[in-house]
């Protein structure tokens, strides 16, 4: 009956990447010479520095005024200052930029919740207890994921504009909730499949029912993994730009279609758009950092471990 | 909608108790199984499945939101007309180049990297974090980024950096190009492939990391090069991850909207597909025809993810069965 219930552990180094550090990179760095490794972390510094280059160059620009931000030669030394971050919220305009900001955090931890909601159970029924065809059921979840946006959003928006709810946060709540699911039942069912089957044959014995085998069995091993889902549906919430463009006006605009409406076209506004690009993007590098360990089993789907 | 599952699936457990009829025991215990997979399943289908129907239907019709007096059924016309329209099919020949070439350079460069970060050295772990950073600024900031403090022609990082590479020769001519219009494409490539490279970079690093390193160690007590090794252990190992990289990001990179529209909008030949159709409904009330080429990307991506999906699922597989 439970032939395909997943075997949980995996046989390949678990664990996130560079922490993977166990005695196979020793009996390596036995191997290697030394000189080969010093060559390959210069190369790598180098090319860290030359990708972070523009991150660094956001947030540096942040903090010059915007005659020190519009110079070339670039001014490295200048003065630091807040007058960018004043600016960004709204200190001569008197637009602030808190609205927003809101409707993305509302927006994003709400379809959050929506999505873990639905798809832990789904991810259960995908692993735990398998239904019949489970595979299939997967493939349909990613299938919807492969169907570019833009062939539905048509529809939705018309939908949204006849039901008046257009420009409204909970039909991009909804939105979100679609636009990830796909992705957290499969990143999910990876992490279900990684509870020990004793445990769930144990909870069955004692005649737990769904919701109590979820709550004491499987959230307490598969919390990490939940948490990595949910900060991968979090960032990928907040960065969407068509649907709320689309989808969203005056009242529940988000953070990037502001972000896309702050430049003016009148004056030097170079340090604080960067001002404005660092706040915004600021949820994003905490939740990623947060969800370093299990990002890379996130973002493959669970493919990758 | 949980509690409901929850009762359901109750119902279910309680069936297990003798009963006289097995058969319907048995449909119970099976419905038992689909009922915590069931609001999702339905959500999904009913947000993205039934809005795409419509889309099909649409497709088949003449309707500009603006002469809605000359809706009607249209045959294939849409469908002509995206094939034939300049501006269309310049949008899908954008799109095949944008994502076949982001995909390609983000793996490389990530395959090389990963192969840098798979050595020890110091600082590696720092190393890794500000590798990682590209791909965690919001999409439309790092377009922003990209457009105004990188690219800009006269303020921009880029020109600044060559303004001070001529002065260290004694030039005071730099060139100082304006390569958001010189090569607009290019741009949105460049900044595509600085934001997708760790995210492939991430994924082959995981790859590198379960090698089986018994293999590797014996193959260099053997004498094999470092090339050797990389060509026929090490590649062939890295194969199925490099195929789910290129079949993720190829997911996410037809669709892109962000870059194409803050680097650019679209213009000098750098409108993709999700552009194209956002325009083609949005400004121009062109419901019919935005459709249509809805639809295109839909048998488009059906035809790649057909290939590209044999390959996720060997990986899925070989993993399900462990």
């Amino acid at each position: 009956m439970s032939t395909l219930t997943p075997a949980a552990p995996h046989s390949t180094p678990p664990g996130p990447t560079a922490l993977n550090t166990g005695t196979r990179r020793r009996g390596k760095s036995r191997m290697d010479p030394t000189r080969n490794n010093t060559a390959a972390g210069i190369a790598a510094w180098l090319l860290a520095l030359l990708f972070a280059t523009p991150v660094l160059w956001m947030i540096l620009t942040s903090f010059h005024s915007e005659t020190d931000a519009a110079t070339n030669p670039p001014s490295v030394a200048a003065n630091l200052t807040l007058d960018a971050y004043k600016e960004f919220f709204g200190a001569s305009s008197g637009v602030s930029p808190w609205p927003p900001l809101i409707n993305s955090a509302t927006a994003s931890i709400l379809s959050t919740v929506l999505v873990l909601v639905l798809a832990i159970p789904a991810a259960y029924a995908l692993s735990i207890r398998p239904v019949k065809k489970w595979t299939d059921v997967m493939f349909f979840f990613l299938s919807t994921k492969m169907m570019p946006v833009v062939a539905a959003i048509l529809p939705l928006y018309l939908f949204a504009k006849t039901t008046g709810a257009l420009d409204n946060i909970w039909f991009l709540v909804l939105m979100y909730t679609s636009m990830n699911l796909p992705i957290a039942v499969w990143m999910m069912r990876s992490f279900l499949a990684e509870v020990p089957e004793e445990m769930l044959e144990a909870a069955q014995i004692d005649g737990a029912g769904l919701l109590l085998t979820l709550r004491k069995i499987v959230a307490p091993v598969a919390m990490p993994g939940i948490a990595a889902t949910a900060l991968i549906c979090f960032i990928f919430s907040w960065n969407e730009l068509l649907l709320a463009r689309v989808l969203t006006g005056v009242m529940a605009g988000t953070a990037p279609v502001f972000l896309t409406g702050f430049v003016s076209s009148q004056g030097l506004f170079l340090a604080k758009v960067c001002a404005a690009a660092v706040v915004i993007s600021l949820p994003v590098l905490f939740a990623g950092f947060a969800a370093q360990d299990k990002l890379v089993q996130g973002l493959s789907l669970g493919a990758v471990k | 909608m949980t509690t409901a599952t929850a009762r359901v699936a109750g119902t279910g457990h309680s069936a297990t108790k003798p009963s006289k009829n097995a058969r319907s025991r048995e449909r119970a215990l099976a419905w038992a199984r689909r009922a915590p997979l069931l609001p999702a399943l339905i959500f999904l289908i009913i947000v993205t499945q039934l809005p795409f129907v419509v889309t099909l239907i649409i497709s088949f019709l003449n309707w500009n939101s603006l002469r809605p007096d000359q809706t009607g059924f249209a045959g294939f016309e849409n469908y002509i007309e995206v094939l034939t329209n300049a501006d269309l099919r310049q949008a899908i020949f954008t799109t095949i180049i944008l994502t076949v070439s982001v995909v390609l350079a983000s793996l490389v460069i990530g395959l090389g990297l990963a192969l840098l970060l798979d050595k020890k050295f110091i600082g590696r772990g720092l190393a890794r974090t500000l590798l990682i950073a590209p791909f965690l600024v919001v999409p439309v900031a790092a377009a922003l980024i990209w457009k105004h403090a990188l690219l800009n022609p006269t303020y921009g990082l880029i020109n600044g950096i060559l303004t001070w590479i001529w002065w260290l020769f004694g030039s005071n001519t730099p060139p100082q190009p304006d390569l958001l219009s010189q090569a607009p494409l290019m741009a949105v490539i460049v900044s595509l492939v600085w934001q997708w490279t760790p995210f492939m970079m991430l994924i082959l690093l995981a790859g590198l990391q379960s090698r089986p390193m018994d293999t590797v160690e014996a193959a260099q007590m053997d004498g094999a090069t470092p090339w050797a090794i990389f060509r026929h252990l090490t590649l062939p190992h890295l194969r199925q991850y490099l195929e789910l990289g290129g079949l993720l990001g190829a997911i996410y990179i037809v669709q892109n909207f962000d870059a194409v529209f803050t680097l650019t909008s679209g213009g000098l030949g750098t409108a993709n597909l999700p552009y194209a159709i956002y325009q083609t409904f949005y400004f121009a009330n062109e419901y019919g025809l935005a459709s249509a080429a809805g639809v295109v990307v839909v048998i488009g991506t059906l035809i790649v993810a057909t290939f590209a999906l044999r390959t996720v699922f060997s990986l899925f597989k070989k993993e399900a069965a462990r």
